[in-house]
């Protein structure tokens, strides 16, 4: 059974969770591009979106509908090609509706894992909890092909210990989608040493066809992006600790740190702000399981475990809003600093508190241009050695905090690949700038 | 056609904003003034300046696809909602494509050279931004011969069939020689639509446009040949003047200092179920051109100011050649040159063109007749053209279409 075989009947496991619906989306415009394509005529194609009850799955329908209309609106060039022989679409929007109508015309939706039936390819994308997704997959083997290749959404729990519990050694390998699945390009792909070679072939064939850039990783909890987000933010919270020392002035600590890894390494947002985002019991979760697949590492945080216990938990709104974490937030923009001394939030104060931490850093160097000025300037390369050099040389607090969080990011990066994590510093780098967006690589020549 | 058998002025040059992206009061999200809006506002504009609007005959408004864009046709019926004048008298829209505004003013002149008419309020409009540019698309393409030409061709019609006029100019040409020529035209445009406060590119930072104008094409997200930056906008907005007889301006109330004088006009058609017979050659733009100077009784070294159809950079450098200016293949040069600037052997679309000002389609050709009015009446603003050395006319071409519908003007100072 070759690959478009296999996508002739495929289930998706969590399809209206926040992964499921974009991996649904992905899967179901890829359906209908196959079903209108010379070899898919004739053939049925089959897509069982599987969640828990069918309000989900109504507001799935809904999200999918509305985003294969953008997929066909970017993709009117090759829809047009697709329909050429259909005389009776002519305009890109008539063709862009039968787009739509070919893709949902696949979607089976089902509160019921028996839907899964047959299937000869699963997706699985639901929470990060080993023992749920056992669970759930052991009900699914019951009724898809004994044959089926399953791709789990993960991005810290290592493969070949789920292949091992589910009993599906060979059958099973690692997707980990960036959020959300449809916008973000990266996708890391994880197999083990027993993975079937025509499915460690086919995943990968499979992700290309979705439109990924796949970096792969090797099966080591956490894998290259969570390997270093958690690592990095480690690091953060013990700057925060030794900044603050004995005293309970945590936001005044956290607000530094969070301003000397945006600003001073001129990333898209600060760590703390970034934990907030993927959700603190988010990165909870992943450190619990990447400590409990690499003990002895010092994968853990009272810090995290304290902001836990006091509900402070970040993550998104349903409407892809900012909840409150670490930080608070006003129209997206921080404005204010979690103190958990205090149980309360310190409201950012450029003439108070803020303005004192602001001063204690100091200034950044002359030229500084933040990271969406960067993004798309073309002297990039130049301006980053620039400002690094000039952050070296500097006597502040902030350059000092800057290059130690330069430093240690490069160390952690160092060390995925000593751990054979990632095959190469290219694999680590590619993971950071693509599915973090940072302007560089963590192992570069900029510490000096 | 013929000479003018009689002076022909026109006054009372009004433009709105033209809107759409780029300019920073655009939202693609939020509400936007309606057609009706534009309509209004460039018709009271032009009739704030004559002091009996009363002394209107007739109006003609020139649209290419409102019932598309806007769900709204019918647009003369708005013409007596400008000015109560209006109420009961001949109103008129014509439709040519993207020479919808020509058209308009042509008709407007011919009501007065037939004696029909003293004076005839002109509008152009299009409100475009209705729609993804993915649908419009769809709605431009009607400009070309749909039965025949749409299923075969692009996603983004015309644009694609000014990126193989493109294509065919970079291989008789030579690409690099080429495509600075069309990158500089992008960078003039966009110079000159800095001075106009009115223009969609007005808002426009980019520090080095040479450079962004030289991005290489990626087919895979656009066009083979052209990128986005050598395409006209897609834009909202509506401009309007007034063709009056001598005795139109008169009971106008309009000065002749305040006027500008048709020296001809004229109008070319192209067979639409013919593809061109060669795609770096504008032949019906050649023919209106030669036309237009010869029924004004003048020559390029009277012109103190073109405004050409720059819908795509392309066009813009293929109707210096068709016009005379450059030989074939020679218009880049002659741009690379400086020719085309305010200091130039010959201003070009000095408030911005198409890909500078915008190009609400059917607003076009009236945008550019009041463009000279405004100039040849020396209230251009920091746009102004010198016109030195007794280069004291000024032409617009406006194009529809593939090269299709062409109507073009010679204009004077009405005291000269």
């Amino acid at each position: 059974m070759d690959l478009s075989q296999r996508l002739e009947n495929v289930a998706v496991i969590g399809a209206a969770g926040k992964m499921g619906s974009g991996i649904a989306l992905l899967v179901a415009s890829e359906l209908a591009r196959m079903k209108l394509s010379p070899e898919g005529k004739g053939k049925t194609y089959r897509l069982s979106l599987i969640d828990r009850d069918h309000a989900v799955l109504s507001g799935l329908l809904t999200y999918l509908s509305t985003q294969l209309v953008k997929i066909g609106e970017k993709k009117t060039g090759m829809l047009r090609a697709l329909y050429a022989d259909r005389a009776d679409l002519v305009e890109n929007g008539q063709i862009i509706d039968t787009f739509v109508s070919d893709a949902l015309s696949v979607i089976r939706p089902a509160a019921d894992l028996n839907a899964a039936a047959g299937a000869t390819l699963v997706f699985e994308a639901v929470n990060e909890d080993e023992d749920l997704k056992v669970k759930l997959l052991s009900q699914v083997r019951q009724s898809a092909h004994p044959e089926a290749w399953y791709l789990t959404n993960t991005s810290s729990i290592p493969i070949a210990s789920l292949g091992k519990k589910l009993e599906l050694t060979g059958q099973i390998a690692g997707y980990h989608f960036y959020n959300p699945p449809a916008v973000q390009k990266l996708l890391e792909y994880i197999t083990c040493a027993d993975t079937a070679p025509d499915l460690k072939k086919g995943g990968y064939d499979l992700a290309k066809r979705l439109g990924k850039k796949v970096i792969e990783a090797n099966d080591i909890a956490g894998f290259i992006g969570n390997g270093h987000f958690i690592r990095d933010g480690l690091h953060a919270i013990a700057t925060v600790n030794s900044l603050r020392g004995d005293a309970a002035a945590w936001a005044p600590a956290v607000y530094k740190v969070n301003r000397i890894s945006q600003d001073w390494l001129i990333r898209p947002m600060g760590i703390f702000q970034l934990i907030d985002y993927v959700g603190v019991d988010v990165f909870k979760f992943i450190l619990d399981v990447m400590n409990a697949y690499l003990p002895g590492q010092g994968l853990q945080s009272e810090f995290i475990d304290a902001l836990i216990e006091k509900g402070v938990l970040g993550g998104q709104n349903a409407d892809g809003s900012q909840k409150d974490g670490i930080l608070r937030y006003a129209k997206g923009r921080p404005s204010a600093v979690y103190c958990l001394g205090k149980s309360d939030y310190m409201p950012l104060d450029p003439d108070g508190w803020t303005g004192t931490a602001d001063k204690e850093l100091g200034a950044l160097p002359d030229g500084f241009r933040p990271w969406k000025k960067l993004l798309g300037a073309k002297d990039r390369a130049d301006a980053l050695a620039s400002h690094f050099a000039t952050l070296a040389g500097m006597d502040t607090e902030g350059a000092r905090l800057g290059m130690e969080y330069l430093k240690a990011s490069k160390a952690i990066g160092e060390k995925l690949v000593a751990d054979g994590v990632a095959a190469d510093t290219a694999a680590v780098n590619g993971v950071l700038t693509n599915g973090f967006f940072h302007l560089y690589g963590p192992i570069n020549e900029y510490t000096g | 056609m013929k000479k003018l058998r009689k002076p022909v002025f026109a006054c009372a040059p009004a433009h709105t904003l033209y809107l759409g992206p780029g300019r920073k009061e655009f939202h693609p999200k939020k509400p936007r003034p309606g057609i009706e809006h534009y309509i209004f506002e460039a018709g009271k504009d032009c009739l704030a300046q004559v002091a009996d609007p009363a002394a209107l005959d007739e109006a003609v408004i020139g649209n290419f696809m409102a019932a598309r864009f806007n769900k709204q046709g019918h647009l003369n019926a708005f013409m007596p909602a400008i000015h109560e004048s209006l109420l009961h008298k001949p109103c008129s829209r014509v439709e040519g494509a993207c020479g919808s505004g020509g058209m308009a003013v042509n008709t407007a002149v011919k009501s007065v050279l037939a004696d029909q008419a003293d004076a005839v309020l002109v509008v152009g409009v299009e409100v475009q931004n209705t729609v993804k540019a993915i649908y419009g698309a769809d709605i431009l393409a009607g400009a070309g011969h749909f039965s025949r030409e749409r299923k075969e061709g692009h996603a983004y019609f015309f644009p694609n069939l000014f990126s193989d006029r493109a294509g065919a100019c970079y291989e008789r040409y030579g690409r690099d020689d080429f495509r600075k020529g069309m990158a500089e035209w992008y960078a003039l445009a966009v110079e000159n639509a800095r001075r106009n406060p009115n223009a969609q590119e007005h808002h426009n930072a980019d520090p080095d446009l040479r450079a962004t104008g030289l991005m290489e094409p990626n087919p895979k997200a656009f066009l083979e040949h052209i990128n986005v930056f050598d395409c006209s906008k897609v834009t909202d907005g509506a401009s309007a003047f007034i063709v009056a007889s001598e005795e139109g301006l008169r009971k106008l109330g309009v000065g002749k200092d305040q006027a500008a004088e048709f020296a001809s006009v004229a109008h070319a058609e192209g067979d639409i179920t013919k593809d061109p017979s060669d795609l770096c050659r504008l032949d019906t733009t050649a023919a209106v051109a030669a036309e237009a100077f010869e029924l004004a009784g003048i020559g390029l070294a009277d012109l103190g100011l073109l405004e050409v159809h720059d819908c795509f950079t392309v066009s813009g450098l293929l109707s210096l050649e068709a016009v005379g200016l450059a030989d074939a293949g020679g218009a880049s040069g002659f741009v690379l040159d400086g020719q085309t600037r305010a200091d130039g052997a010959c201003p070009v679309n000095m408030t911005g063109g198409l890909v500078g000002f915008g190009h609400p389609t059917g607003a076009t050709g009236v945008r550019q007749a009041a463009d000279l009015v405004l100039q040849l009446t020396r209230r251009a603003g920091d746009c102004q053209a010198a016109f030195k050395d007794g280069k004291n006319h000024a032409m617009f071409i406006n194009m529809g279409g593939n090269d299709k519908t062409l109507v073009s003007a010679v204009m004077r100072p009405a005291l000269s």
